[in-house]
């Protein structure tokens, strides 16, 4: 049984109507008999995190799963810069209808209308949810709270915590977490991974994992299953994600019947500390609030090599406030990457290696002073010393784009379920609000706006109607899962090849980037399409890994992960390879505008790829099936989005 | 130029928390000054595995200093003695040609070994269930501006939920206490207005749990505050001493509960 599997399901009725609608139209659960219902999440970030313990709160009997040793671990806690709310709390004009507009432009068209609309509508909830916890957000003297503007919005909506907004977030969402854990209501995995999905008559069921600790491969039943499993930038192995960022758990769905939408959307983040040398094991992110006060510059003649401090005012290019003069230095991170490397392909690149831009405070610090630069953006400055040994107060940063955030992902309908019934997927691990692009500071709100205030709603409409039989982990489709992922488990320990996981992935990493990257072209990705397969097959024939199964294991997790991301990667390529258009992060490089005031721009083709591309798994080797999920702009116009 | 240089390491190997453990030498050669600690310990894992051997297994994720995955002691030093900085965070820069390091797992009662220089830090989760929290489900929350809270109040409370729950002071402390990373917490919701209806039994509840874990005595040695990568001060376990005092004072039957949702 599968669903009509691209039906949208997005309630009937004008845009402002359509959640309450939906809210009302639903099926509720007997609070007596919410607790008979098991609800798994697979992961605690902002999106797991919050979706498990409102579940719990509601009286789900809720089992959460993370492979970090704790749930506050989760990669929410790297997010820096701030979350958006439709609060207008500064009066400067800001409204839900606003943010619902920013986002979907933002987005370059290519996302849901009713969903985007939905997030902006919950976005002022979630602040309050969040001062309530305790969540120690920057104030103003008076005791309000405290707004900065982000890439991106011309008004202030952006709530933060100092430089560590997902921190406290994260904190937030993790101490209601504890709290239901310390009552019983949640069962808590730390250090599980998990490795399959369960299907039994076409509904998820439940999951298989791994201990991380003793190798033991275990299956979990329940009436649901929820992914907050997070985004995949890490396939291109140098990302701002955290090491263990993985596509395996959306993937391994994915196999199981679950769309993936638009894979190839991937965002690259202007702001990153550049890379230093081939040992790099991750790219560190400088949070986009800094251009709110930094001036992004190069040298106006290639090939310059003085220090920054001698190449004197009229010899600097401050390359995106001449080309976007409204915006300037806030444009969109799309936007800015891509002048990056045009600056930097120019030869006007500065560091080692020229592949860099300034970012510089001098003008700020002369206004402000240093003490309220160092109060807005401290711990920013300290991490960029600690990295690279330079005192940013003195001189500028250096920054070039990184891959930080993945819009693609499992494709959902508008009550977050996959095209799997019974499977629900939320936060970055779904492909739902950000279309081709994401805005700052909206990655934070959608987690907690899909974890706190949709997910617990919509999932209780699937279990009022959802009248499957109980099962256990005794039963057939279980065992046949466990039979698979040790087999899988036990080829991997036993391969005792040349080559070290890490080389593999940082093989595929620089093809991905070079071919799926910045800019993407046909002869770029059609390449990479041969070369992919290759580099897969080497890996299962010489991948060398240490024996231990029943110990902690680290390079048997990474062995899982790369050969996931081996099969995602062709994947992407193949997405980006069928989307003839530019959009967003999906830069084409042979669809570009050639003439008048946006020559060189991204070029749309709104008559042919006005759709989120979602691909349905064939098998091993198989080619994917796209179907298409139809985008209709009733609300928002489609524009050529305009900086200038 | 690009300083590089060898090492010589004496890594605690240890299988898991049931074998015993010994020291093994390894030395890393052709480190870069611009490696982080991290990526040199990758560096000498890829030579290990190419020789068949087993890496060093250690906690990382975020490896931006946020996480608090990592964390090791460095020649007795937790996260190598760095002010302000995590073990992922730590350049090679600081050290220098020909050194020997001896890098060991966090040694406390309350934090058994996993393997290698992996530790289980669970406690501090079950202590943050058994108290560290508002109680107040989704949905309950009144306007975010209707809660006004001083500026001061607003950025001490930041300055103590700034932990990222390493274990560094634990691991520091020469009694294994966990006063510092409990303070934290108890001082982050206690200076907030949203966590005063719950600020006596707050206390109460986490300082129990953490004796529970097993944790030392505080004996006010100064350790953790030098070594906590995110220079959480003392003085917050002088103000928990004073909440947990005022509690017990005031305490009645029922507020010992704490952790009951
Ligand atoms: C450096 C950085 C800065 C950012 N700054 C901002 C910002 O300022 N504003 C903003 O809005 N957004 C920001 N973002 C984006 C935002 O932080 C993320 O998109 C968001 O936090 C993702 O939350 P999540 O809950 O979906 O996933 P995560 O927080 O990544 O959580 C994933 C969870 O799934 C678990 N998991 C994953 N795979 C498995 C598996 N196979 N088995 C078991 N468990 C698994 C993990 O253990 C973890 O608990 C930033 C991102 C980065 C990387
Ligand atoms: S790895 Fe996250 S704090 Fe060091």
């Amino acid at each position: 049984m599968t669903l009509n599997a691209l039906n949208a399901n997005v309630p009937e009725g004008p845009i402002e109507k359509k959640w309450d609608t939906r809210r009302f139209e639903m099926k509720l659960v007997n609070p007596a008999n919410k607790r008979k219902y098991k609800v798994i999440v697979v992961g605690s970030g902002l999106a797991g995190g919050s979706a498990a313990a409102s579940m719990a709160e509601l009286g789900y009997d809720v089992d959460c799963f993370c492979y970090q040793d704790s749930p506050r671990r989760a990669h929410s806690i790297a997010a820096q810069g701030g979350i958006n709310a439709a609060k207008n709390y500064q009066n400067d004009g800001d409204s839900v209808w606003r943010l619902f507009y920013d986002t979907v432009k933002g987005g370059d068209y290519r996302a849901r209308e009713a969903n985007v609309y939905r997030l902006a509508q919950i976005s002022v909830n979630i602040i309050d949810q969040c001062v309530a916890q305790g969540v120690p957000f920057a104030r103003e003297y008076g005791g309000t709270l405290a707004n900065r503007s982000f890439g991106g919005a011309q008004v202030s909506r952006t709530f933060y915590a100092r430089g560590q907004t997902g921190q406290q977030l994260l904190l937030g969402a993790y101490q209601s977490l504890e709290r239901q854990i310390g009552a019983g209501k949640v069962k808590m995995h730390p250090r599980t991974e998990m490795l399959d999905l369960v299907v039994v008559d076409g509904r998820a069921r439940g999951i298989i994992t791994r201990d991380l600790v003793t190798g033991k491969i275990e299956a979990h039943a329940a009436d649901a299953v929820v992914l907050g499993t997070g985004g995949y930038g890490n396939v291109f192995y140098l990302s701002t994600n955290a090491k263990g960022c993985n596509t395996t758990a959306i993937w391994r769905a994915h196999k199981r019947g679950a769309h993936f939408a638009n894979p190839c959307f991937t965002q690259i983040h202007p702001t990153c500390i550049p890379v230093a040398g081939d040992y790099q094991s991750k790219l560190t992110l400088m949070s986009e609030s800094l251009r709110n006060d930094g001036r992004i510059w190069v040298p106006l003649k290639a090939g310059d090599t003085r220090k920054a401090s001698d190449i004197p005012e009229g010899e600097r290019d401050y390359y995106l406030e001449r080309r976007y003069p409204a915006f300037g230095n806030l444009v969109p991170r799309d936007v800015a990457s891509r002048a990056a490397k045009l600056a930097c392909d120019e030869g006007r690149g500065v560091g080692p290696g020229g592949r860099g831009v300034y970012l510089d405070f001098a003008e700020s610090i002369g206004r402000l002073g240093e003490a309220m630069i160092r109060e807005r953006y401290g711990n920013l400055f300290d991490m960029y010393e600690r990295i690279t040994g330079e005192n940013p107060y003195q001189v500028p940063m250096r920054i070039y784009p990184a891959i930080h955030y993945t819009m693609g992902g499992l494709w959902v309908d508008y009550d977050l379920m996959s095209t799997i019934p019974g499977m629900f997927v939320i936060g970055e691990a779904n492909f739902s609000d950000h279309g081709a692009n994401r805005l700052g500071a909206s990655a934070l709100m959608q987690g907690l706006a899909d974890g706190y205030f949709i997910l617990p709603y919509t999932i209780g409409n699937y279990l009022a109607q959802s009248k499957g039989p109980k099962i256990d982990a005794s039963h057939a489709a279980f065992k046949d899962a466990v039979k698979g992922v040790t087999a899988t488990t036990d080829k991997l320990l036993a391969s005792k090849g040349k080559r070290t996981v890490d080389s593999f992935h940082r093989e595929l990493g620089l093809l991905m980037w070079e071919a799926c990257g910045m800019a993407r072209n046909e002869a770029g990705l059609t390449a990479a399409l041969e070369k992919i397969p290759q580099i897969r097959a080497e890996f299962w024939k010489d991948v060398i890994l240490p024996s231990g199964g029943a110990e902690m294991n680290q390079e048997l997790e990474k062995a899982g992960r790369v050969a996931d991301f081996l099969e995602l990667g062709e994947l992407m390529c193949f997405d980006a390879l069928q989307r003839n258009e530019s959009c967003g992060g999906h830069f084409r490089e042979e669809h570009v505008e050639t003439e008048g005031a946006n020559k060189g721009e991204a070029k749309r083709d709104d008559d042919n790829y006005c759709y989120a591309a979602a691909w349905e798994y064939k098998g091993p080797d198989e080619r994917q099936a796209l179907h298409k999920e139809p985008l209709t702009f009733d609300n928002v116009h489609l524009t050529q989005r305009d900086y200038k | 130029m690009t300083r590089t240089f060898s090492l010589t390491l004496h890594v605690w190997r240890q299988k898991s928390a049931k074998q015993a453990g010994q020291f093994a030498k390894y030395i890393a050669a052709n480190v870069s000054e611009h490696m982080s600690f991290l990526e040199m310990l990758d560096v000498v894992n890829q030579d290990l595995l190419a020789k068949g051997e087993d890496p060093i297994a250690f906690d990382h994720d975020c490896r931006e200093g946020i996480c608090g995955s990592c964390g090791f002691m460095v020649n007795g030093d937790a996260h190598g003695g760095h002010r302000g900085t995590t073990i992922c965070q730590l350049h090679m820069r600081h050290f220098k040609d020909g050194e020997e390091l001896w890098l060991e797992p966090w040694r406390s009662a309350a934090f058994p070994i996993v393997k290698d220089l992996a530790v289980d830090r669970g406690a501090f989760d079950r202590i943050i269930a058994s108290g560290g929290f508002v109680s107040v489900p989704t949905g309950s929350a009144v306007d975010g501006n209707a809660i006004p809270v001083p500026k001061t109040e607003a950025d001490l409370a930041m300055d103590a939920a700034a932990c990222i729950g390493c274990g560094a002071c634990v691991a520091m402390c020469p009694n294994s206490a966990a006063q510092l990373f409990t303070a934290a917490k108890v001082g982050h919701l206690g200076l907030l207005p949203q966590g005063q209806p719950e600020r006596d039994r707050r206390v109460l509840a986490m300082v129990g749990q953490m004796t529970a874990e097993g944790f030392g005595h505080c004996t006010s040695t100064g350790e953790c505050e030098a070594v906590c990568p995110k220079e959480i001060p003392i003085a917050f376990i002088a103000r928990m001493n004073r909440d947990y005092l005022e509690a017990s004072v005031k305490e009645r039957p029922q507020a010992n509960r704490g952790g009951s949702g």
